[in-house]
């Protein structure tokens, strides 16, 4: 599934992120591909919000429709 | 020492100094280390083709400098591209990494590492760690990255004599991969400094230009390589005694919500409302503009400028007249603009520094998304309330060309500055309920349409939002303070002669009788397409020179409280003032600049216009007027609606950074 489909307080594992410059956004940050995650909050076809740990990054509706993850 | 020398920046160094550089990721509290490490005496030297300012200080032989807050060094943004350029040139760098986030803020200091500059990592904050029930163990983290950690509490000034002590000990640290190694030697035999070899390999453009050299594609390796790293060296330092929600992070989740979020968003525009709109643009600017620039300087100067020029000759007039270079131009910037500005920049930095600003950019994500922009892009429409010629400046920080041209041209278009909103809403005030409705209904209405038409039309992709949520802290008023000074005095820099150039430009033509040329040419549409009197187009036109002239040359009209709204709707949409014209022509291309100056002129009198007819379709004015507030609802509904219908969207994603 796409990441924008996931629920609040799920923990998901991300299977593949568009955008090599995205991708290595998100490694700076603490998320790469494989990394496990909590979706902290979510606003409806709006922003996600994903922690790790005490790390929280907001990734936008559009970007989280090509993000593949898979429920843990 | 071999460092590389790729600075752009002329800072006169000492024959045997260092230059100690300042890294670190933004909010960890950097500036603090820098006011400690050095003197009383900072110089601030703006980086050359950005609007970021470098702060540096000479202590004894060597020379301290800072840098912006990066998540790492590469050519992404202005931010890190300087980051990097001054962290090669280093002799030492000085980490600053936030202990309760060192999974995120270890990954620069790796980075470094991997540059081969000599480093100590400053492990600061290690109180609110310890709050949190994290406890990091300094010796094994000191062991694992092979150069010396301190522990500090930089806002209780604790640990900097031993941070000072240890900097003549930084060490080059432990690379983060053997393969990286490996690379390291082989490319550094071709450019001969580390730092430059790491970047080539990481695909750095401007570096690998500079030696010639094709750009590597192994950054997505030796980034996952030095995140493994990372995580590996914080598994093993990092214990986490206890997993509890503290308060703060409650508050800054009810931030993002948005049932919660926007009640809080409201409560602090009404603050900003009160510091901004009140006290500064009504109290301060008063004494400023009116009893200090208007009361005492012009007239100095005017006396100083009558002692060798004629103030009636044209020369006197640019000079010193009624626009003039001296009189208007400096009253302005310092008068009234300087307050202003000064005032919108304490609320942004405090945002900035509390983590207000990136749970703001999540909360109106999703409505900004709409017009073809990103989160990021509510910090120029706040600031545009302020200043449109600091907003379209502030464009800068938008990922792309595309939300940067669809942002300029809303800015110009359909907000209202600060000095144009004191007189507008003066005049409004005294109107009445569907009046007011109308007004604010039909500007907020265009910026909706044309935002959705333009996000509709405009060729590319605009870029996601991709950002740190950082914990939030109550800021240090001092940093923000200098904050404040730092921006404002950047952009007066910036802006003045702009300022100036216009005011030249406006008197240049009220001497050749242009001025009054266009005023008859706009005559007839006012009159047959507006239903207003002839001489309302000489007040759009004094809104070309400064908006709230126009929407003050307004006040002089009697005009019927309808009039009154469809010249505000017209002037509010009408172009900026020339300052803003002006800087959109430096930061846009002439043509793009000139569609952009046409087409808000344009858009003024088309919805003009539209509002008149559309109300006069009514013998009673207030019916009328309710029809048109539905119509403009309607259409900002049925916008998105049509686009859809006629099109497939295309999705969008790009590069963005946080």
């Amino acid at each position: 599934m796409y990441l924008s489909e996931a629920k609040k307080g799920e923990t998901i594992k991300i299977l593949s992120i568009p955008n090599e410059i995205i991708r290595a956004q998100a490694i700076r940050f603490g998320i790469s591909e494989g990394s496990i995650v909590t979706c902290d909050s979510l606003i409806p076809s709006g922003p996600v919000i994903l922690r790790k740990n005490k790390q929280e990054i907001a990734i936008g509706y559009g970007l989280a429709r090509e993000i593949v993850v898979e429920g843990i | 020492m071999a460092h590389c020398h790729t600075a752009s920046m002329k800072i006169e160094l000492p024959e045997h100094g260092r230059k100690i550089v300042l890294a670190g990721n933004p909010n960890v509290g950097k500036s603090v280390f820098f006011n400690e490490l050095t003197g009383v005496y900072v110089d601030v030297s703006n980086y050359p083709g950005t609007t970021i300012d470098i702060s540096y200080s000479k202590v004894g032989e060597d020379l301290v400098i800072d840098t912006p807050g990066v998540y790492g060094i590469s050519s992404f943004n202005d931010e890190e591209r300087i980051a990097r350029d001054v962290i090669l040139n280093a002799d030492i760098v000085v980490n600053i990494v936030d202990a309760v986030h060192l999974e995120r803020d270890l990954f620069l200091t790796q980075q470094i590492i991997d540059t081969g500059v000599p480093m100590v990592v400053a492990l600061n904050m290690v109180d609110e760690a310890k709050s949190q029930g994290i406890k990091v163990d300094r010796d094994l983290l000191e062991h694992l990255l092979g150069v010396p950690v301190v522990e500090t509490i930089a806002i209780a000034k604790k640990g900097m004599d031993e941070l000072k002590s240890t900097i003549n000990n930084a060490q080059t640290g432990t690379i983060s991969h053997n393969n990286l190694k490996d690379k390291l030697v082989r490319m550094k035999a071709q450019v001969a400094c580390q730092g430059e070899a790491l970047l080539i390999l990481e695909g750095d453009p401007v570096i690998a230009q500079k030696h010639g050299i094709e750009p590597g594609h192994d950054r997505e390796e030796i980034y996952l390589n030095r995140r493994e790293r990372v995580n590996d060296v914080v598994g093993h330092v990092v214990t986490l005694s206890q997993e509890g929600v503290d308060f703060k992070t409650k508050l800054g989740r009810w931030m993002i919500t948005p049932i919660t979020g926007i009640p809080i968003l409201l409560g602090v525009l009404y603050l900003m409302y009160l510091g901004i709109g009140v006290f500064v643009a009504q109290t301060v600017v008063e004494i400023t503009e009116e009893k200090i620039m208007a009361g005492i300087y012009e007239p100095f100067v005017q006396g100083l400028v009558s002692k060798f020029i004629e103030l009636d000759s044209w020369l006197g007039y640019l000079l010193a007249g009624e626009f003039g270079v001296l009189t208007m131009t400096v009253t302005y910037v310092l008068g009234l603009l300087m307050p202003l500005v000064v005032g919108f920049y304490s609320f942004l930095s405090f945002f900035e520094d509390s983590g207000y600003l990136p749970r703001l950019a999540a909360l109106t994500d999703k409505t900004l998304a709409r017009i073809g922009l990103n989160g990021r892009a509510i910090i120029p429409f706040i600031l545009g309330f302020g200043c449109v010629t600091l907003a379209t400046v502030v464009t800068r920080i938008l990922g792309t060309e595309r939300e940067r041209r669809i942002a300029i041209f809303l800015l110009a278009l359909a907000i209202p500055c600060s000095a144009q909103l004191g007189v507008i809403a003066g005049m409004l005030g005294g109107l009445g309920g569907p009046y007011i409705a109308l007004y604010v209904t039909v500007i907020f209405c265009i910026l909706a349409i044309v935002g959705t038409l333009l996000n509709r039309f405009l060729p590319g992709k605009s870029s996601d939002l991709l950002i740190d949520i950082p914990p939030l802290r109550f800021p240090r008023m001092s940093n923000v303070f200098k904050k404040t000074f730092n921006k404002s005095y950047a952009f007066l820099k910036e802006a003045t002669p702009l300022f100036a150039l216009g005011a030249l430009l406006i008197s240049t033509m009220e001497l050749t009788g242009l001025l009054k040329a266009v005023q008859n040419l706009l005559a007839p549409i006012t009159v047959g397409w507006l239903s207003l009197p002839k001489e309302a187009a000489t007040a759009f036109v004094m809104g070309i020179v400064r908006r709230d002239f126009g929407a003050a040359g307004l006040t002089e009209l009697t005009l019927d409280p309808f009039a009154t709204v469809v010249s505000l709707i017209t002037i509010t949409l009408f172009v900026p003032c020339i300052a803003a014209i002006l800087v959109i022509f430096k930061e846009r291309n002439k043509k793009e600049a000139a569609i952009m100056w046409f087409g808000s002129i344009f858009m003024a009198f088309l919805f003009g216009g539209i509002v008149n007819k559309l109300t006069g379709l009514f013998t009673n004015e207030i019916n009328g007027i309710w029809f048109t507030i539905l119509v403009f609802i309607g259409a900002t509904i049925l916008t998105p609606l049509f686009s859809k219908i006629k099109f497939s969207k295309p999705a969008s994603s790009l590069s963005e950074e946080g």
